[in-house]
């Protein structure tokens, strides 16, 4: 099982990095990561995966958020973008 | 393999353009709980109930969470509890307290089944019922009632449809004090469907399963927002285009939520509505994809033709989104859960009579429409008869859910709070129908042939 971690706000120094530790803490594996900054924006989707989490999906976000504060996250399970976006 | 433009739809969707499940509704068979003595049966009911959907909210708060979508409201819908009340005998009021009871344990936001279904005619527990209905919307918050007067299999049951007058005004009167809000849970039915997980016309037919899940999609928003995104010059067949593509989006999102509630519950996944319910979030109205559409306010001349192809491509998008598609299915048009609807009306620009006609192209009838406090009960009784009649001829579901606003006029508000809204008093025809209303009797079910 995968879950989207999506994290959008102003660029600042060490967002990926604590995003990554705190998913590291989790034991949320990084499968894969893209980035872009458009102007002073950050905008970040990674894609983790969750079998052998430690925490449950709600409270890596609530980590997350208080880890890398000022910046809007989200943690949703995969299934919601495969079942949007594919037949 | 994911990419970064599909997931920031997804999450654009819901958290700018107000996409969200509008409800999780689980459907209970009460026919197990009849018995004769109707302390037992109410006992029975409440066990049942509490049993059965215990786990319901907890499940869809799991849910919301896993997925990062709100489910708006989670509700149950039981067997008409008409056909109790006939096993049972006693003061159907009874039914509706220990309804009220079971909703407060389980923690939901609605409860729909106090009704009957009378279309051909009254049997046991039906007349009782009905005239129950003033008392138990008055003396309970999350009980929703509903009275199916006509089909097209069997014509119009107008005896039921004088009563239904009455009944609705008595309602609206019995709880003038807090907004006439007893009336807002009151839904006249003509053709009512058995799997209808939205309220307040939600029951549970005796043709469904002994528990079932049923899910209710919303997302106007999202219509509004990817027809904006298009060009103005765009023709009609690719709006049409647009609006079935977003449709697809919204109706799978309904058929993950109803698919994974029903495995977590254990109980069997029974429908995905297709459907576009307005809240009254600015931003979250089917007037405004009307309007994006090309009109320049809803009630214009075009407005009919407009929510006709809508409601059509919300269909066909929602289809093939779900393995099991019922319900109501169609663009929903309820005047004041709806911010683009109260502003057309507050400017005169919607009446009642273009109401009226584009309750003929979508689903579902004249709901939640404000109507002064005065209106004589055949008025009433005239307006479901009308549009139970275009239900009938149509073959489609039509409803009628008006509020009488006690004490006040045309121009003055009622305000209801949540997701019923808030809304302006129409103006109404005033001229009586009176002698069509005391005829009673039944209008015949029309011919299925010869359809012009």
């Amino acid at each position: 099982m995968k879950a989207v971690i999506t994290v959008i706000g102003k660029d600042m120094v060490g967002i990926l990095a604590k995003v990554s530790t705190t998913c590291a803490e989790a034991n949320a594996n990084v499968i894969e990561v893209t980035q872009s900054v458009l102007q002073e924006y950050f905008a970040m989707v990674m894609l983790v995966e969750i079998d052998n989490l430690t925490t449950d999906l709600t409270q890596l976000e609530e980590n997350l958020k208080k880890n890398v504060a000022g910046m809007t996250i989200h943690v949703m399970h995969e299934d919601i973008f495969n079942s949007m976006h594919r037949i | 393999m994911l990419n970064m433009a599909d997931i920031m739809e997804t999450i654009t969707m819901i958290q700018d353009e107000s996409l969200d499940i509008r409800t999780v509704t689980m459907g209970i068979s009460l026919l197990d709980c009849a018995d004769g003595d109707i302390e037992k049966s109410c006992k029975k009911v409440y066990d049942k109930i509490t049993r059965s959907a215990g786990q319901l909210v907890a499940v869809c708060e799991k849910i919301e969470k896993k997925y990062g979508i709100p489910i708006i409201n989670k509700r149950i819908s039981v067997t008409p509890i008409a056909v109790l009340a006939g096993a049972s005998g006693g003061d159907p009021v009874r039914y509706a307290l220990e309804l009220e009871q079971a909703a407060g344990t389980v923690g939901i936001n609605f409860l729909g089944g106090f009704s009957a279904l009378v279309h051909k005619g009254f049997s046991p527990g039906d007349r009782e019922l009905i005239a129950a209905i003033p008392e138990a919307l008055d003396r309970t918050d999350h009980v929703c009632s509903s009275v199916n007067i006509g089909s097209t299999k069997s014509g119009i049951n107008m005896d039921a449809v004088a009563l239904m007058g009455k009944t609705v005004l008595e309602t609206a009167r019995r709880t003038a004090d807090r907004q006439c809000i007893g009336a807002a849970k009151l839904v006249v039915f003509c053709n009512a469907v058995e799997d209808n997980p939205f309220m307040a016309g939600a029951f549970h037919g005796t043709g469904e399963p002994d528990l079932v899940i049923n899910v209710g999609v919303s997302g106007p928003g999202v219509v509004r927002a990817a027809l904006e995104k298009a060009s103005d010059k765009a023709d009609l067949t690719e709006v049409a285009e647009i609006i079935k593509k977003t449709a697809f989006k919204i109706t799978r999102m309904g058929q993950l939520v109803g698919s994974e509630a029903s495995a977590m519950l254990d109980v069997p996944f029974g429908i995905v509505d297709l459907s576009l319910a307005p809240t009254p979030a600015i931003g979250d109205s089917v007037a405004y994809i009307l309007e994006e559409i090309g009109l320049e306010q809803t009630g214009a001349c075009g407005t009919t033709a407009a929510l006709a192809m809508l409601n059509d491509a919300v269909k066909k998008g929602g289809v093939m989104a779900s393995s099991s598609v019922g319900g109501l299915s169609g663009a929903f048009i309820p005047v004041s859960e709806d911010a683009g609807m109260i502003d057309a009306v507050r400017s005169g620009s919607l009446t009642l009579e273009k109401l009226e006609a584009m309750t003929a192209v979508c689903s579902v009838g004249l709901d939640m429409v404000i109507l002064p406090g005065d209106t004589h009960a055949d008025v009433i009784s005239g307006l479901i008869a009308d549009e139970a009649a275009i239900g009938m001829i149509n073959g489609k579901t039509t409803a009628v859910r008006v509020i009488p606003a006690i004490g006040k006029k045309v121009g003055e508000e009622l305000e209801f709070g949540g997701l019923l809204g808030r809304g302006p008093v129409m103006e109404i025809n005033k001229k009586l129908p009176s002698k069509l209303i005391a005829r009673g009797g039944r209008i015949p079910a029309p011919l299925q042939s010869l359809r012009n």
